[in-house]
């Protein structure tokens, strides 16, 4: 078959030529590769943070101080303002209503020591975000109800602190208060935005008085945030309205000021973080655009480098008979085998660098190498494979024999 | 007339009138001014001159490498500015072999890959191509080089290898362009034993030389000067230039 001798006289070119064909070669595998990795860093992070913020529960809104206009937040949201919202006759609708104070505390255990936050939350608090425990139990209403001074530790604290992550019924002393250890959370993976494993939990008035001294507004203990499970998710928009209309009225606002607190839902943060890894995927993106650009130029290099040889080769072909579409054909099974050998080089590369990176343990995510991604490194590194090595060729076929020969 | 192959064989070559200019900014050069030049099946020319007279560049031309800026050449009767790019580059393919004066040889590429290459465009099989090319090398005394590349041949070795490339499809009209100039006396005189051998056989033969005395063996003999034929003479005859005639 004619195609099949194309071939064959292609790759003994390529052989002919090893040096010239593997620096074209590496060209495309660097851009294929860094294409892949930099968009799969983005990828991965985005499925990280969106898995994690997911994984925090269903039908969430969660109540913080402060305006969402941001800053300085005084911390206008108190336990009074939880047990409004807790009255089920007014708001039969919200499931759990779950206040938290949180804070970052040093806990000391023998000579290991470390600072983590600290969240002082309410027995429901690990339905409304579905924690699931490993080792041991979270607090109960009665030990909140008796500020019992427990804690449940995090993967990562425990570990740290304990080398091990069964440390149920250790001690570890917080800001220098004697703790007793009653639960360890399963390891959430990852280690971003949102995940459990260097966090730990005590009762809610222990972090407000002991541990912390929380402010107090209007006589009652701030709280951080109130988290609120609705029971329906189309129930949401109404009741975030009727928690706004409630806590205006407490903290008796006029129509003209604006809320001292922000209610945000779930799906709105899952909006805007997609907005921001979406930001970064961009921007991941057009980094691995431009290492293909300049892997696009290594390649145009090595061909202008190599034109006049090229050329010369291209007019004796014709003088001893070759038509131009012989030359075009050899070229273009020559650039495609370099471009397919390259390509596929730089897919091995790019999926051996996730699969390492992956496993390194300062990797918050594992690399998402996506298809998308795929299509786009090869169709630019086989176009700019293509273009650079067939444009000398096929100026080449526009020269009488004698002039290509000659050519310098 | 005398030719060696009695004088009744149909031409081959018909060039009428030919020019070739070459514009160089403001000034033009003249490499071939006017010439006309029939050769006949099975004849043996050689052509001279001096340095720049324009001996490559009418070979170039006779070879279908090159097209003249004005002025008419039919080969085998066919006028060759009706031709189109591939038919020429069948005719170069089948009809005439070629040795170039700088031997343009592929680089980093075996000797029988070389001698392959016009071969593979005639869509000779691998198999009869390698065994073609070999024969060819060993015809001019390389069939133990036929793995080497150009950077492991000598000049004349390289030379030679041209010449099999030339040689290979077996054309009817073989071109060389200073063949022996790369030759040392004996291997020179043994590509001219070859090329006579050729001519035998019927092969028209053209070759451009500085050497009077390899001219010497040629059966006709060209001289160029600026760009014009200064005689053409035949076994030490002087004849009057070709008269123009047309053909056909
Ligand atoms: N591509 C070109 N551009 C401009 N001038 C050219 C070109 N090729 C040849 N010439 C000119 O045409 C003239 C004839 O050149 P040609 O190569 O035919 O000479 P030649 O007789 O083969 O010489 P030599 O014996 O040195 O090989 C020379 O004056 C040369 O400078
Ligand atoms: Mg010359």
């Amino acid at each position: 078959m004619k195609l099949f001798r194309y071939f064959s006289v292609a790759l003994t070119g390529i052989l002919a030529h090893k040096l010239r064909a593997g620096l074209t070669m590496l060209g495309i595998i660097i851009g294929v590769a860094a294409v892949l990795t930099t968009t799969g860093f983005g990828s991965g992070a985005a499925a990280d943070i969106t898995a994690n913020i997911q994984n925090g529960g269903v039908n969430l809104l969660t109540i913080s101080s402060g305006s969402s206009r941001g800053g300085n937040n005084p911390a206008t949201m108190t336990m009074a303002d939880a047990q409004a919202l807790s009255d089920a006759q007014i708001f039969p609708d919200l499931v759990y209503v779950a206040p938290q104070y949180s804070s970052s505390a040093t806990y000391t255990s023998g000579s290991e020591e470390g600072t983590y936050q600290t969240i002082g939350a309410t027995a429901n608090y690990a339905i409304v975000t579905d924690l699931d425990i490993e080792y041991g139990q979270f607090f109960t209403a009665e030990q909140v109800e008796k500020n019992e001074s427990v804690v449940v530790l995090g993967h990562t604290v425990a570990t740290d602190l304990f080398g091990t992550a069964d440390a149920v019924g250790q001690s570890v002393r917080i800001n220098n208060n004697a703790f007793q250890v009653i639960g360890v959370l399963e390891e959430s993976g990852g280690a971003g935005f949102g995940s459990n494993d260097t966090r730990a939990y005590v009762p809610l008035q222990v972090a407000q008085g002991r541990l912390f001294n929380a402010s107090r507004y209007r006589g009652n203990y701030s709280v951080s945030t109130i988290s609120i499970q609705v029971a329906t998710a189309e129930g949401m928009d109404d009741a975030a309205k009727r928690i706004e209309q409630t806590l205006r009225m407490r903290h008796n606002l006029s129509k003209d000021d604006t809320n001292d607190f922000t209610i945000s839902n779930q799906a709105d943060l899952l909006e805007t973080i997609s907005n921001v890894t979406g930001t970064l995927s961009i921007l991941l993106g057009s980094i691995g655009g431009i290492s293909l650009l300049v892997g696009g130029i290594g390649i145009m290099n090595i061909m202008l480098v190599t034109v006049t040889e090229r050329t010369r080769e291209i007019g004796l072909r014709k003088a001893v008979g070759a038509h131009n579409s012989d030359i075009l054909l050899q070229f273009l099974i020559e650039s495609l085998v370099l471009c397919v050998l390259g390509g596929l080089i730089g897919i091995g590369f790019s999926y051996g660098v996730a699969a390492i990176l992956s496993r390194m343990s300062f990797m918050p995510f594992a690399i998402v190498i996506e298809y998308w991604a795929l299509v786009l490194a090869i169709g630019v590194s086989s176009a700019s494979g293509f273009i650079f090595g067939l444009y000398p060729a096929w100026r080449a076929t526009k020269l009488d024999p004698i002039e290509a020969l000659r050519f310098e | 007339m005398p030719y060696t192959n009695g004088s009744t064989t149909p031409p081959v070559i018909e060039i009428q009138n030919i020019t070739k200019i070459y514009k160089m900014g403001e000034t033009e050069v003249r490499a071939l001014n006017g010439v006309s030049l029939t050769i006949r099946e099975g004849e043996y020319v050689a052509i001279i001159g001096t340095s720049g007279s324009g001996k490559s560049t009418l070979m170039n031309m006779i070879g279908l490498l090159d097209k003249p800026t004005s002025g008419n050449y039919a080969i085998r009767a066919t006028e060759t500015n009706r031709l189109s790019q591939n038919q020429m580059a069948d005719l170069r393919n089948k009809e005439i072999g070629f040795v170039f004066q700088r031997f343009n040889l592929l680089a980093r590429t075996s000797a029988r890959r070389q001698v392959e290459l016009p071969l593979f465009y005639a869509g000779v099989g691998a198999g009869k191509a390698a065994q073609m090319a070999t024969a060819a090398l060993e015809r001019v005394g390389l069939g133990d080089r036929t793995h080497h590349k150009p950077d492991e041949l000598s000049g004349g070795q390289q030379q030679r290898v041209a010449i099999a490339r030339a040689l290979v499809n077996s054309p009817s009209i073989l071109l060389a362009d200073e063949p022996t100039g790369a030759l040392d006396t004996k291997t020179g005189e043994e590509v001219m034993a070859l090329f006579e051998e050729l001519n035998q056989q019927g092969m028209t033969l053209i070759l451009v030389t500085h050497d009077t005395d390899i001219a010497a063996q040629a059966h006709r003999v060209v001289t160029l000067r600026d760009g014009e034929i200064m005689s053409d003479e035949m076994n030490g005859l002087t004849l009057e230039p070709t008269p123009v005639v047309a053909y056909g």
